[in-house]
């Protein structure tokens, strides 16, 4: 299986179903044998997007340009994109080895070829021996497998995976997203993959375009877009995001911000009105009692109103003004919590908060 | 479990009820099939004696001849339809939707007629193809007639069920056979129609049957060389005790048998109901212009066909004399007055008999469906099969069976033989539409959660306080249309009726239908007779759909609420 990598550019790209628009002017660029995760929650429009891709759905506006050649107005038979389907779509009345030669059936190839490769594709998932079965008879990792088999055998341009492990379970789901990283830097297929999962989004993709609402958000590496989210929603939706809303202020000539609940200090960025201070709760640390800031800190006087033990760390709700920001510390064998009610003052590097508009 | 005595009297009053009005009948039949008529011992000369008859040889293979043919005629009406409304976003699919009543609604037997003067020979359509075009075709002509009138009337049975696979076949099923790079008729024949084989293959086995056990349409269209028609004149013409009948009737089951078997095989083996959660059914297509005004063109001319025994009927009905003309020559209410005057018998029995057996089916049937999916009884199973079981007894098999069974036991007090009473009809029509009540009823207990069952127990109520003030009423959707589908059918019913009416006055509409259409005089008022078991038959469908509708709605807003609390 050996065929050049391709790139995939989407440009200006809108679909509406009726007077329902789903996707409104998407663009970005995915490069030849990159693993590009589409994230997002549902209702989002990231299925739509590949979906698109793929050919199915309402004829959408804008281009799609995959290896530089716009796709569009292609059927879905004539594009040559593997999609694995959520729900593996395997078809019922063939067996292992009829569903996987299908595509290849579809091609007119010769008997034997679509022999050789069937094994090969069969081999390379792990499911030589389940060939002859109907994939009722198959768990659900297994089908799973031959619908990637079944996927792969046609060597598509690119391969899409919509939601590939949302049926499977917990420690399956883990196994199989790294066995389908595995094979995709293998064949150095450009591969989509759609999910709802940050966790899978993180662990498999090397960039990553997070949508919602059907306008694409960010995109870039997991570690850029958890570290440096361009705004409020993609800071909530990856991961824990402490968030202060508030505003800029010029006082006695310099800028300083000001939370809805009060609390204020000197913060040195462009332009004015609201905004919203946004950290990681592990980019934190606690203080018990008052304590100063220097420079380059932000200090942020409060209460400690609750304490979770989750095992590697402790996470406390820190009450400062109205709000409740919430703080990861290590646990350190030994180390005890530090009481509920206790007076703190979180201090939090500044390099390490964002000024988010909003 | 606590003590079900309750259940345990009502299961075995049941199971006393079937086996006396249906497994007793049709065991005696069997039995009288397989013994010699002058000494009483088992033997196999029955059967040899019936395949060396050329009469009974050629009865068989016209029966199967027919009845494979209607499955031929009606796959092919079927088919584009339901292709057209699976595949396609368009107004005709409403229509298309509406058709699957028309065996409902009428019977093949009470248009056979009326069909004869549209197609027959010298049929309103003949005269006008010899008139303008200089041929005619010979739709009606012999057994020609019986696979045309069965085939309008019971391709629906296809048409539903092939629609009902063809929608529950999962886009993704689809659209990954796309992705792979197929389309087209490669992409129908390879993916959507193997999946949709089994519905096709249950709705077809259905139409068979149904064409195979038929008596009323080939003795109204005068073929009387088929298995259904020589049972009857056998038994009519001969009396009880000659043996044919019964070996036909053996035959008749067999392949009932065999018929629901292929059916339920082809649904059980293989549940190819592949929709997902968040799926849909096959994707739907626009029609372009000149596709749109084929579709509906084939659509009109199929709906014309399907109409053209009610149209027929209500010209007959309405009609003075209508032979050798395209039209009646004038039109009269007379036969409406005649047969609302001395025949109004029939419509009082009909609505009595179909009244009793709908209601007896219903309540059997709750108590059937109760049994078997509430309560832990041994055996439990059993009752519902032997009650659907009575759908590959066909009329005519249980009608000999009644006679055979019930001839020698006088009813007390009125002194005469049980099998020429009139509740004899109503037992029959009750055994006759049970499963149908009973797949109905099934069906609402389904739907009411146990949970809903143990709150109530939970909160101090018995078992029986549980079931009325609970089960039933929830059920009450299902059980009104059980009890409506039951009616309508059982007032159309011909071929158990026509053996077991001893006298005139006992009779039913259907056997009015059918004596008033033995002559020419009296197709008029057998029309008449006719339309008015339409509407009877029309109105219970509309009602019975209406109630099925609402407590479907009904069952909606109850799941959405359960969904937004969890």
């Amino acid at each position: 299986m050996s065929s050049e990598s391709v790139g995939i550019s989407i440009r200006n790209l809108g679909l509406a179903f009726g007077d329902n628009e789903v996707l409104r002017d998407i663009s970005l660029d995915i490069a030849p044998g990159e693993f590009f995760a589409f994230l997002g929650p549902s209702g989002s429009g990231k299925s739509t997007l590949l979906r698109a891709v793929a050919g199915f759905g309402p004829r959408p506006s804008g281009q799609i340009l995959i290896g530089g050649e716009d796709v569009v107005d292609l059927p879905p038979w004539k594009r040559n994109l593997g999609m694995v389907f959520q729900s593996y779509a395997l078809w019922p009345h063939m067996t292992v080895r009829k569903n996987i030669a299908f595509g290849l059936e579809e091609r007119r190839l010769p008997a034997a070829e679509i022999r050789r490769r069937v094994d090969e594709a069969l081999e390379l998932v792990g499911m030589t021996a389940f060939a002859g079965r109907r994939p009722s008879q198959l768990s659900g990792g297994q089908q799973q497998r031959v619908a990637i088999a079944r996927t792969i055998v046609v060597e598509p341009k690119v391969l899409l995976l919509d939601e590939p492990l949302s049926n499977l379970d917990a420690n399956l789901r883990i196994q199989m997203r790294r066995d389908i990283r595995a094979l995709q830097q293998r064949l150095q297929l450009t591969t989509i993959f759609v999910t709802h999962d940050q966790e899978e989004a993180n662990t498999t993709s090397d960039r990553m375009a997070v949508l919602n609402d059907g306008y694409l958000q960010q995109v870039g590496t997991p570690m850029e877009l958890y570290d440096n989210p361009s705004n409020l929603f993609v800071a909530r939706f990856l991961g824990t995001a402490n968030i202060l809303p508030g505003s800029i202020v010029e006082e006695d000539g310099r800028k300083v911000f000001v939370s809805d609940s009060g609390v204020t200090f000197p913060l040195d960025i462009e332009g004015e009105g609201q905004r919203s201070i946004v950290f990681r709760p592990q980019n934190a640390s606690i203080h018990c009692g008052r304590v100063e800031a220097d420079d380059a800190h932000i200090d942020l006087p409060g209460v400690i109103v609750h304490t979770e033990f989750l095992g590697s760390i402790v996470r406390y709700g820190v009450k400062v003004g109205n709000e409740t920001l919430l703080l990861d510390l290590p646990h350190i064998q030994g180390e005890g919590l530090i009481a509920e009610g206790t007076e703190v003052t979180v201090l939090v590097a500044r390099e390490r908060i964002l000024a988010l508009a909003g | 479990m606590t003590k079900q005595r309750g259940p345990v009297f009502a299961g075995l009053l049941i199971a006393l009820i079937l086996l006396a009005f249906l497994v007793i009948p049709v065991v005696q039949v069997i039995y009288v099939a397989f013994q010699d008529p002058a000494s009483g011992a088992l033997t196999l000369v029955n059967f040899s004696d019936f395949f060396r008859s050329s009469l009974f040889q050629e009865s068989f293979f016209n029966s199967f001849y027919v009845a494979a043919m209607s499955v031929v005629v009606a796959t092919i009406i079927a088919l584009p339809l339901a292709y057209f409304t699976s595949r396609f976003n368009f107004a005709g699919a409403a229509i298309i939707q509406t058709l699957g009543f028309i065996p409902l609604i009428m019977p093949p037997f009470v248009g056979a007629v009326a069909m004869l003067l549209l197609f027959g020979e010298n049929g309103s359509v003949n005269l006008l193809l010899d008139e303008h075009l200089g041929f005619t075709i010979p739709f009606m002509e012999g057994l020609n007639g019986v696979i045309f009138v069965q085939s309008i009337h019971y391709f629906p049975f296809i048409l539903i069920n092939l629609s009902a696979a063809l929608n529950n076949v999962d886009r993704s099923m689809e659209e990954s056979a796309q992705n792979l790079g197929a389309s087209g008729m490669r992409l129908f024949r390879r993916i959507v129609f193997p999946l949709a084989m089994p519905g096709y293959v249950a709705g077809a086995a259905l139409v068979f049957l149904k064409v195979f056990d038929d008596l009323g349409t080939p003795l109204l269209l005068n073929v009387n060389t088929m298995l259904a028609p020589q049972a009857y004149l056998r038994i009519s013409s001969i009396g009880i005790s000659d043996p044919m009948g019964y070996v036909i009737s053996v035959i008749l089951v067999v392949f009932s048998l065999f018929a629901l078997w292929t059916s339920m095989l082809a649904l059980k083996g293989k549940d190819y109901s592949t929709l997902q959660k968040g799926g849909g059914g096959m994707l739907k297509r626009e029609l372009r212009g000149g596709q749109k005004i084929a579709a509906y063109a084939l659509i009109l001319l199929i709906l014309l066909l399907v109409l053209s025994p009610h149209i027929g009927l209500t010209l007959l009905s309405f009609g003075t004399v209508w032979s050798y003309s395209p039209l009646p020559d004038a039109y009269t209410l007379d036969h409406y007055r005649m047969v609302f005057g001395s025949a109004r018998e029939y419509i009082t029995n009909t609505l009595l008999y179909a009244g009793l057996a709908a209601s007896f089916d219903v309540i059997l049937a709750t108590a059937i469906a109760y049994i078997v999916y509430r309560t832990g009884m041994k055996g439990r199973k059993w009752l519902d099969y032997i009650a659907t079981a009575s759908l590959a007894v066909p009329g005519v098999v249980l009608g000999i069976g009644y006679l055979r069974t019930y001839n020698d036991f006088n009813v007390p007090f009125l002194d005469k033989p049980m099998a020429s009473w009139w509740v004899i009809i109503v037992v029959a029509l009750t055994i006759r539409r049970l499963p149908y009540a009973l797949r109905a009823c099934v069906a609402a207990l389904q739907q009411v959660s146990v949970m809903l069952e143990e709150a109530a127990q939970n909160l101090g109520a018995t078992r029986s306080r549980t079931l009325w003030r609970v089960v039933v009423p929830l059920m009450s959707g299902g059980m009104i249309a059980g009890f409506v589908t039951s009616f309508a059918t059982a007032s159309v019913e011909l071929s158990a009726t026509i053996m077991l009416v001893s006298q005139e006055s006992d009779a039913p509409l259907a056997f009015g239908i059918y004596e008033f259409m033995q002559s020419a005089s009296g197709r008029g008022a057998g029309a008449a007779l006719g339309m008015i078991a339409v509407v009877i038959v029309g109105l219970g469908t509309y009602f019975s759909h209406r109630v099925i509708e609402r407590s479907h709605k009904l069952r909606t807003a109850e799941r959405q609420i359960a969904e937004e609390v969890t």
